[in-house]
């Protein structure tokens, strides 16, 4: 048995299964003031009559980080930041207290200049007279040596101050100073937060006899295990729409490139596949005003869906982008897209009253009541299609760097739409006329965020470098950083990659069987120094790719 | 964040699978240190500045204005048509408002192309400026522009291609001739007889730091800009007169080319030359990237920057101040100075020759350039090298008169003499022909 639970704004969603079946669900209302308890009481509804002992894993999407963050009720951090030459500093301060030290290293990793041990001890006392016990260190380029972050890290951790330290070259091997900073700050401010919870879950698993392993979703479509959570609880951050995409995808499976919907009350989200692989943020996503580095799914959230209101503006319909309550039929406020299924009987309702909208509507536009719906349900498709339009173009046209990738590069270019939500079966067939392509929805979507909570399996990426000019190979996130010999070849460095990614994967705790490794970018240039190549400058991605452990057995239609 | 106060468009396109041979300094590796320090330093997020791919330039782009021999083809290849197309996609996003400004880091670089090409010379084949500048003349109409060539060495092909042409006032400063390639750009290289003053050349001596740069900024080059009146001022954008250069005599730093785009204020930037890949194209891009989006750029410098070693010695300075008043004065008597020059000729001959070092070519090149009271008066020229080509080149200047035009085509018709391959450059109408 494997357990989901998807935790959203309003609603937790939970799922048992078994033998690639659902056997069982739960849905609850989310109480804001009580995450945990949220949680804790949905599993064990979902549980009850179940075999606590055949659980062969827990997957959790919460929102405890990012509520925390959104709502301000993080711990203060203290940063300790080395930004060196370049952009001015300032606009990095993200903590309670920002230290800015001297020092730099440089784009190779070269010492420029060593850090003030004098300055670091400064930053102390002021984040020991503030009561401040949570720390992030971070220097521009540690992705390419971590050795000032590691120091520091060990001058201050004697001082037994610190409930919690993160090093900046520990949270991304990408190159993005300012959203290292971030990133750090928010793994820092979340840090005791997480903490509480994890801890919380544990104790209760524990009274009640399961020692099945808890793995958390990430924003990248994966998990990670509980224990790697509470070290980077910033990675467990947004994993919502994530639960969403990974749910379209247990329930529709593809191969090749499309467009993912999810429609609801007052959203849509909107995901894409290239040959069937999710499309991710090139950096990494942004949480309330702060750009980072966690690794996420790409989607983009529009303010339509069946519930949102809608007006009449210089003879033109407005739908969205706010949610004003309920369908009018449903006793609602204003007409929405649901009334206008309703009133074609596409959907369960007061047709009446759904009726009664329609003519609120057709009133202002000159048109009949009857003709409304028609009017109302093409005129949210085209938002859809228009949205989808214009997202698509701004990622064909990512910037790329070489001739190769300008002439000849991957243009994501669908061949067909999956969507699941209350308006899916509705919209399907208007959305395929729109698009000119197949449009597919599953019977059951009630719980597909829970379902594509439960299905995630650990992902995990690594950027490597290696620069035999100075014999050395780093892999930041792993707090690689090692001497190799001037011969090491593309080849080694691919293979190292391989292998390295596969064993973060496993201590993610994924299973050897269940592992997707592959490098997704290489490159390799000679280093010429005077007239002579003094080495090789390799840069190689490889990742754990997002996938499902299974493949959800139900029905389809088209 | 930061919020940049003027929009900014980059085309930073590294070509990271291209290189003219694996140790040339025109290779893969050179900008893959400018892109780690822009990525590092997170401009992709900076509120104003916005990322543009190339796209790719076609053949009439090219022979506006070159003659390539045999023909575009044979001697330009996808690389500088993404490089002269990544020039044109800034330049685009300027004038259609899309941003303020841009800056192409693109490469190969340009500009020692000259008008006819028959290879690579300086690393350069096509002008990229030229190129793009032409485009945008044909898409939004006439322009007057300034190119200002902040490279070290001279921009002799830029030169050449606007030698006769008043509606784009070209100034280079440089290292001087006599110390570096190409050997040319002195101070009475002053423009053909339609645009006698409009072609200025500043040749600076070796060991010239950021006082030097900044005095002739301020004290001829500004100057001269706010007379002329630009409807656009281009930077040619080298980067090679910085003390780490490999391969020239200089002294300026990443802090005092920012300096100088801020005072410049382009409105497109075009990077040319600089072979200092790791630690001198990190900052100087970085520093022009940040002054020209109109970021504050006072922390940005080289790990090792050291202003009391850089310091420009007294007696450059000084001569500096001489050469700078030269062509100052010479500016501002250019129309007596063309009197003097011109006066009773209605032709201009000019023999040169030109070395192509890349590719080890050696061409003889006669031009001649009509004197109209009409307009700036039809030219050709004759040209041979050493690979066996001998040619006849026609061009018919943008504001050519009816008389001009047809005897344009005439002589097109009936050549005299016998050459291997005749172009004609109709630039009124824009047709290019090729026999």
């Amino acid at each position: 048995m494997i357990v989901g639970l998807d935790m959203g704004g309003t609603h937790i969603d939970a799922v048992i299964i078994k033998n690639d079946k659902i056997i069982n669900t739960v849905k609850k209302p989310t109480d804001k003031d009580n995450l945990f308890e949220s949680i804790w009481s949905t599993l064990e509804e979902l549980l009850k009559d179940y075999n606590k002992s055949k659980i062969k894993r827990i997957n959790l999407s919460t929102t405890i980080s990012t509520n925390a963050i959104v709502e301000n009720t993080t711990s203060p951090v203290g940063m300790i930041i080395q930004s060196g030459p370049g952009l001015p500093q300032d606009f990095l301060a993200c903590g309670d207290e920002n230290v800015f030290i001297s020092g730099y290293i440089d784009h190779r990793g070269t010492v420029v200049e060593n850090w003030n041990p004098k300055e670091v001890k400064e930053a102390l006392n002021i984040f020991k007279d503030k009561n401040i016990d949570s720390l992030a260190i971070v220097t521009k380029f540690s992705v390419r040596n971590p050795k000032h972050e590691l120091e520091i890290k060990e001058m201050v951790q004697s001082s037994k101050i610190f409930s919690n330290i993160t090093l900046g070259h520990t949270v991304s091997g990408k190159l993005n100073f300012p959203r290292r900073v971030y990133t750090s700050y928010l793994n820092s401010a979340v840090y005791d937060t997480f903490n509480n919870f994890s801890n919380n879950i544990k104790k209760s698993m524990e009274r009640e006899g399961i020692n099945a392993p808890i793995y958390i979703l990430k924003a990248d479509g994966g998990t990670m295990n509980l224990y790697t959570a509470e070290e980077k609880p910033v990675e467990t951050i947004l994993s919502g729409p994530a639960a969403s995409f990974m749910g379209i995808n247990a329930m529709l499976s593809s191969n090749e490139d499309a467009i993912l919907l999810d429609i609801g009350g007052t959203t849509t989200d909107i995901f894409f596949l290239a040959d069937g692989v999710p499309l991710f943020e090139p950096l990494g996503i942004q949480i309330d005003k702060y750009k980072t580095l966690v690794r996420a799914i790409y989607s983009i959230s529009i303010g339509l869906g069946g519930d949102s209101s809608i007006d009449i503006k210089d003879g033109t319909i407005k739908i969205g982008p706010k949610r004003k309550g309920f369908a009018y039929a449903y006793g609602g406020p204003s007409p929405t897209p649901t009334d206008a299924m309703i009133a074609l009987g596409l959907m369960e309702g007061n047709k009446e009253k759904a009726y009664e909208a329609m003519e609120i509507l057709g009133n202002k536009l000159n048109i009949s009541k009857k003709e409304m719906p028609d009017l109302i349900l093409n005129t949210m498709a085209n938002m859809i299609k228009n949205k989808v339009d214009e997202i698509l173009n701004k990622i064909n046209s990512q910037p790329v760097y070489t001739i190769k990738e300008l002439l000849y590069g991957k243009q994501i270019e669908p061949k067909l739409i999956n969507i699941i939500g209350g308006p899916a079966k509705v919209l399907a067939p208007i959305l395929e006329k729109k698009f000119q392509l197949p449009c597919y929805y599953p019977d059951k979507y009630e719980v597909a965020n829970a379902v594509g909570a439960a299905l995630a399996k650990p992902t995990t990426e690594i950027n490597m470098l290696v620069d035999t000019a100075k014999g050395i190979l780093t892999v930041p996130e792993l707090n690689i950083y090692e001497k190799i010999n001037k011969n090491y070849t593309l080849e080694d460095a691919k293979k190292r990659a391989l292998e390295l990614v596969k064993k973060s994967a496993i201590n993610l705790g994924a299973t050897e069987e269940e592992i997707e490794a592959e490098i997704t970018e290489e490159s390799s240039f000679n280093m010429v120094r005077g007239f002579f190549t003094s080495g090789k400058n390799m840069r190689i991605k490889a990742q754990v790719k997002p996938g499902l452990i299974c493949d959800l057995r139900g029905d389809s239609n088209d | 964040m930061i919020k940049a106060k003027n929009k900014l468009g980059l085309v930073f396109f590294p070509a990271f699978d291209w290189a003219i041979s694996p140790t040339h300094p025109e290779r893969e590796e050179r900008l893959l240190y400018t892109q780690d320090q822009i990525f590092e330093e997170g401009i992709q997020d900076i509120e104003g500045i916005k990322f543009f791919n190339p796209i790719i330039a076609d053949e009439k782009d090219i022979q506006r204005v070159h003659f390539c021999v045999p023909d575009v083809k044979s001697r330009v290849t996808q690389s500088h048509l993404i490089s002269v197309g990544g020039a044109i996609k800034a330049s685009q996003s300027v004038m259609e408002k899309k941003v303020d400004k841009s800056f192409a880091l693109v490469r190969p670089p340009g500009h020692h192309a000259q008008r006819v090409v028959y290879g690579d010379r300086g690393f350069c084949i096509v002008n990229v400026e030229a190129a793009m500048l032409e485009r945008i003349r044909k898409e939004y109409g006439p322009l007057k522009v300034a190119i200002v060539d902040t490279d070290c060495h001279h921009g002799d092909g830029t030169q050449d291609i606007y030698w006769n042409d008043k509606n784009t006032l070209f100034i280079s400063f440089h290292q001087d001739g006599r110390t570096l390639y190409p050997g040319t750009g002195f101070i009475d290289e002053f423009g053909g007889p339609a645009a006698y003053g409009y072609n200025i050349n500043i040749p600076l001596p070796p060991g010239t730091g950021e006082e030097g740069f900044i005095y002739v900024l301020e004290n001829v080059v500004l100057p001269i800009l706010d007379e002329y009146k630009p409807d656009i001022i281009i930077n040619s954008a080298g980067q090679d007169n910085h003390y780490t250069d490999p391969i020239t005599n200089m002294n300026f730093t990443a802090q005092g080319y920012a300096k100088l785009n801020d005072r410049l204020n382009p409105d497109i930037a075009v990077l040319e030359g600089g072979y200092s890949i790791e630690g001198a194209l990190p900052y100087v891009n970085l520093g022009i990237i940040l002054a020209m989006a109109g970021i504050d750029y006072s922390h940005v410098h080289e790990p090792d920057y050291d202003k009391d070693k850089l310091k420009q010695p007294k007696n450059i300075t000084e001569y500096i101040k001489q050469v700078s008043e030269i062509v100052y004065n010479r500016w501002k008597t250019k129309d007596e100075l063309r009197l003097k020059e011109f006066k009773g000729l209605d032709n201009v001959e000019r023999n040169r020759q030109i070395y192509y070092d890349t590719d080890g070519i050696l061409e003889t090149q006669s031009q001649n350039f009509k004197i109209c009271k009409k307009c700036s008066g039809l030219n050709t020229i004759k040209s041979s090298c050493d690979r066996g080509y001998r040619i006849f080149a026609i061009t018919i200047p943008k504001d050519a008169c009816s008389n001009c035009i047809d005897e344009g085509y005439n002589l097109f018709k009936n050549p005299n003499g016998s050459y291997t391959h005749i172009y004609l450059q109709d630039r009124v109408n824009d047709k290019y022909y090729a026999k």
